[in-house]
């Protein structure tokens, strides 16, 4: 019998995070397999309806701290430490993302437990929990199983589907916990800043998807012309958006959007797993890059080996001239 | 104020890693490399002692891995670190993760560092997670993937790109911090500080140095265990196309996007 905990981000608004939700409908289903219940943990004012209404994704019980801060790892792990232990909950899961990798590791550390990450799928085997980790470029994908538990299970981004089996309401706990020294001493100045404008790349057909490869800032108007041309949107790396070339709304990967256009034009991007589990469900993936070895050729379906300053203008004159005519 | 740079050797970019079948670990022979990610650190270590806004004592390099991981440390100093600190034992083959963070965090315990700086991810394991797992056994606060840290005095400003956008997080010293890789450029070495680099202190540390207790490290101390490798999904491999002719290699993309309807 497994009993299994998820931690449930939302933002400022409420609104949880889809990727802790399908770890929620995940955790659900393989609790179900050993006999064991799924529960979720969310932290600050999170209002009774909402909390209870992760029972439709499946949770049966919600662990509510509202003097926990959101947003920062450390004292979510307070928070976890506690409830896994004073319920003898025998694993931990998290959807894909920055803050669920930083409360696992804490937990890790804390409760001296195994932890897996970039899980991309979990099954049962004898009643307990193994993870599967792609490594090495996603060329082999290991079963990892735990010695004793607890056990932490951080997964990929995207890694579990929304589902809704649950009857609709979770039993709801407040819990009170006492926050470690250290956990205090970090303070959030401001959260979630879009930074650039907003653009909507999620319901754009075709994404040319602009990297480090382009050289520089202004080179992003090679993407912009074959975009346009296509009559597609451009979308950017998380290199080039820490680095100001384009704004954050159009970042795609680990900490940024998911999309799956009919097709994925990738210039100089070398891609890499943070990026690719955001595009990586894409219909068709065309992919320009001068490294031969770049792991993108790895999983497109069209690889050109090449200088895009080359190619993409001829493209974008070809691909203008075709419509035309 | 002491600086602590996690380092670690990793197999080189360009060598065709592979998995033991009868260890189950990462084969780690042939040519190796100092971890790229953690060049940041270094740099950023680098650039808070010549910001002035603190005065920076030492900045010690630690690694913790096999005799050869030394040259890993032959090279943080080289781009900058005072000294170096080296765990190494049998006793630490097989650790996991929750058994490495336990280990450095012991090391790093040993030096009482005010800032531990460290790369967000080793180009081998791509765990993203030991700077986490050690904060917290050094009881102290943490933040990963920071991509722009101002300093003064006690104190640490931190940016960084979590789920919603962009993070900003003051963080009280002592603290243990990993980098993104956009938070700066890492500088070459000088040719005279690469050979000055093996006359800079090394420290060799047994675990029995630092108190680590050995139950909870190596194989024995770790709590995941392998229990097969399997070879990925099929997945039909893609067409490549070498450009020679610029010409030729456009009229194949457009072909390819007739073809698949994408050009309506």
């Amino acid at each position: 019998m497994s009993d299994i905990l998820v931690y449930a981000l939302h933002d400022d608004e409420g609104n949880f995070n889809k990727n802790s939700l399908g770890a929620i409908s995940e955790a659900a289903k393989l609790a179900s397999e050993t006999g064991g219940t799924a529960s979720a943990v969310v932290v600050g004012e999170v209002a009774d309806d909402a909390a209870a209404g992760l029972g439709k994704y499946g949770a049966a019980k919600v662990y509510r701290c509202k003097s926990a801060p959101e947003g920062l790892a450390q004292p979510i792990v307070d928070v976890m430490a506690k409830v896994i232990t004073d319920n003898s909950i025998d694993y931990a899961l998290f959807g894909g993302g920055l803050l669920g990798f930083e409360i696992g590791a804490g937990l890790t550390a804390r409760l001296g437990a195994g932890v897996t990450m970039e899980v991309t799928a979990v099954k049962v085997q004898d009643g307990k929990l193994v993870a599967e980790r792609p490594v090495l470029q996603d060329s082999a994908i290991v079963d990892v199983g735990y010695v004793s538990e607890p056990g932490i299970i951080i997964s990929r981004l995207n890694a579990f589907d929304v589902k809704e089996p649950g009857d609709g309401t979770a039993e709801v706990t407040d819990v009170e916990v006492e926050l470690s020294d250290w956990s205090t001493r970090a303070t959030m100045v401001t959260r979630g800043e879009a930074r650039g404008e907003d653009v909507n790349i999620e319901d754009a057909d075709i994404l040319v998807g602009g990297g480090r490869g382009l050289g520089e800032k202004d080179n992003f108007q090679l993407a912009e012309d074959l975009a346009t041309a296509m009559g597609g949107a451009v979308a950017a790396t998380r290199a080039v958006v820490d680095a100001g070339w384009y704004p954050y709304s159009t970042q795609i990967g680990q900490t940024g959007k998911t999309v799956a256009p009919k097709l994925y034009l990738a210039a100089g991007i070398s891609g890499a797993i943070q990026h690719k589990v955001g595009m990586q469900s894409s219909e068709n993936i065309l992919a320009i890059n001068k490294d031969q070895n770049a792991p993108i050729f790895e999983f497109c379906d069209l690889g050109i080996v090449g200088d895009l300053h080359k190619i993409m203008p001829k493209l974008t004159e070809a691909i203008k001239a075709k419509k035309g005519g | 104020m002491k600086i602590c740079c996690l380092v670690k050797e990793v197999p080189d970019a360009a060598v065709q890693k592979r998995i033991d079948s009868g260890t189950k670990r990462l084969d780690r022979s042939g040519e190796r490399n100092l971890n790229p990610f953690d060049t940041h650190g270094i740099e950023a270590a680098m650039q808070i002692r010549e910001g002035g806004e603190v005065e920076v004592d030492e900045i010690v390099a630690v690694t913790m891995g096999p005799e050869t991981a030394a040259r890993a440390l032959h090279k943080a100093v080289a781009l900058g670190a005072d000294r170096s600190v080296h765990l190494t034992d049998d006793a630490l083959s097989g650790s996991d993760v929750c058994a490495t963070g336990y280990a450095l965090a012991k090391v790093l315990e040993s030096e009482s560092p005010d800032l531990v700086l460290l790369g967000q991810q080793s180009d081998d394991g791509e765990c993203y997670v030991v700077g986490a797992v050690v904060a917290d056994h050094l009881k102290m606060p943490s933040l990963t993937q920071v991509i722009q840290m101002d300093v003064s005095e006690g104190k640490l400003r931190c940016e960084r790109q979590a789920e919603y956008g962009y993070d900003t997080v003051e963080i009280d010293l002592p603290a243990v911090i990993s980098v993104g890789d956009a938070i700066n450029e890492p500088r070459y070495p000088s040719l005279k500080a690469i050979m000055g680099a093996k006359k800079k202190p090394l420290d060799t540390k047994a675990t029995g140095d630092v108190g680590i207790e050995s139950d909870r490290v190596g194989e024995a101390g770790s709590q995941t265990t392998v229990l097969g490798i399997n070879p990925p999904p099929e997945k039909q491999a893609g067409e490549i196309i070498e450009d020679e002719d610029t010409n030729e290699t456009v009229e194949k993309i457009v072909a390819w996007l007739d073809e698949r309807k994408l050009l309506a």
